[in-house]
């Protein structure tokens, strides 16, 4: 491998096919898009669910977690490419990879959501419910939109997860950027090194913007957090 | 206005309201004192809905308040000035207070900043309208959250011991504006241990203990002939 890396015929050869790679390229990334507002759309619905006062809701939420949680996203992924036809849903291997993975993060997401949900003091809800706001609107208007800066590191860190383990829909046999690697490395003259190289950037490349923009995020978030616990102490002084 | 019927409320095995009955006029400034834990906030709580009696009936304007009518209830009715001012921290003092007019009673922007405006003005912050609450003083929240409760127009007007979390410096100060209030024609609950305020505003006192109401009457006398031994006790100590 390390040989095919250093050697200018097999780049050649690779980049001769870079069209290729590229259609891949952007197969991931729109299957990564699709999937993480079908993730964030069930993560929120079910995030919410799991934090009800009513036990129905916060039962269904439990199990959807629970089985989507514990269970493999490549096992889920054959289930849903294999089972539903079986039910005549036919769908493409690519659409199986957007929902599939998107179900399963929104499993992971809607963890998150209810994590933040249940920082948020009591005395929000509460004073939301005393101005007669229904749980919905309280939800919508009051408790989410504070949980934001609370969730978005770890929310950061389960669409990192999310992109790459949309290369489960290799094993489905959908043209993504790992499937395409995969097969152009195995096929013909076997030029493993290039492809899996350059595979391996390109995630990166997803990936790690993302990934130093949540930490970044965090980090100014913590320092704000100082600064606006020493604020009203400050105003106190100057208005004495 | 208010009618509390027979309310037993328990939390676990703890019986924390033993069949309180009260009926608070329209107009009438009750103050509600007794040692903590002696139940006053859950009976406060007990008239928009907080908390939901374990037995016994709320009337609210002639209506029983129940699980199902309360948020709509409410909403048309009461608002609630609590001991932790739950000012919403995501919005500026201005989205606090139009919030509920906009999104709840069907104000226009322009109209609920008028009706902001105005009660920022009662409360004496009219130069805060755009800043973000966690940036204010204790007794500047508190004041906030009382302009806040007013944005809603309601007849009545729960008070939670709304001094109780302040510095003893800015207590006056939400005593001022509370004072003020009292002079006009809404209904005010005020659970307190502010003994000067209670004597200057109160029509009527209620002195709670061990979960239900031991003695009830006109500040003077309240202050000055109390029949119950406990009440004497109560007032020797906080009066000295």
């Amino acid at each position: 491998m390390i040989e095919q890396i250093l050697s200018y015929e097999s780049w050649m050869a690779f980049f001769k096919d870079w069209t290729l790679f590229a259609q891949a390229f952007g197969v991931t990334v729109m299957v990564s898009v699709l999937a993480l507002l079908l993730a964030l759309a069930l993560g929120v619905v079910f995030g919410v669910m799991s934090t009800s006062h009513h036990a129905l809701p916060r039962f269904i939420a439990r199990g959807y977690v629970e089985t989507l949680q514990n269970t493999p996203l490549v096992l889920q992924a054959y289930v849903f490419y294999l089972a539903l036809p079986y039910i005549g849903v036919m769908i493409g291997q690519i659409s199986v990879g957007i929902y599939a993975v998107g179900i399963y993060h929104g499993a992971y997401i809607a963890e998150v959501v209810r994590a933040g949900i249940q920082s948020i003091p009591k005395g929000q809800a509460e004073a939301a419910a005393s101005q007669g706001f229904t749980y919905v609107q309280t939800m919508r208007w009051i408790i989410l939109p504070q949980t934001i800066k609370i969730i978005l590191p770890p929310l950061v860190n389960q669409m990192v997860n999310l992109i790459k383990n949309t290369s489960v829909i290799a094993l489905i046999g959908g043209t993504d950027l790992m499937n395409r690697t995969n097969d152009w490395a195995t096929t013909g003259e076997c030029i493993y090194g290039p492809p899996f190289l350059v595979c391996g950037i390109l995630y990166f490349l997803l990936c790690f913007p993302l990934a130093t923009w949540g930490r970044n995020y965090e980090e100014r978030l913590k320092r704000r957090d100082i600064q606006s616990t020493d604020k009203p102490a400050a105003t106190e002084e100057a208005a004495s | 206005m208010i009618k509390l019927c027979h309310i037993h409320k328990f939390f676990g095995a703890n019986e924390v309201l033993k069949d309180v009955n009260l009926t608070v006029n329209e107009g009438e400034k009750l103050v509600i004192i007794g040692p903590s834990g002696s139940g006053k906030s859950t009976t406060v709580r007990c008239m928009n809905g907080l908390e939901l009696p374990t037995s016994g009936q709320v009337f609210v304007n002639g209506i029983e308040l129940t699980k199902k009518n309360r948020t709509e209830l409410v909403r048309s009715t009461s608002s609630m000035v609590f001991q932790q001012f739950n000012l919403y921290p995501h919005l500026n003092v201005l989205g606090n207070l139009t919030m509920a007019p906009i999104k709840l009673f069907g104000k226009s922007r322009k109209e609920a900043e008028e009706l902001a405006y105005h009660y920022l003005e009662v409360v004496g912050l009219s130069e805060k309208a755009l800043v973000y609450p966690t940036t204010l003083s204790g007794g500047q929240q508190q004041r906030v959250a009382i302009a806040r409760a007013l944005c809603s127009q309601t007849k009545i007007i729960l008070f939670d011991e709304p001094t109780s979390a302040l510095d003893p410096e800015t207590v006056q100060e939400v005593l001022n504006v509370m004072v003020k209030l009292a002079s006009e024609s809404i209904t005010m609950v005020i659970v307190t241990h502010e003994m000067g305020f209670a004597r200057e505003v109160a029509d009527r006192v209620i002195f709670m203990d061990n979960g239900t109401i031991l003695e009830e009457g006109t500040p003077e006398h309240f202050f000055l002939n109390p029949i119950h031994d406990r009440t004497k006790q109560f007032l020797g100590k906080i009066l000295y």
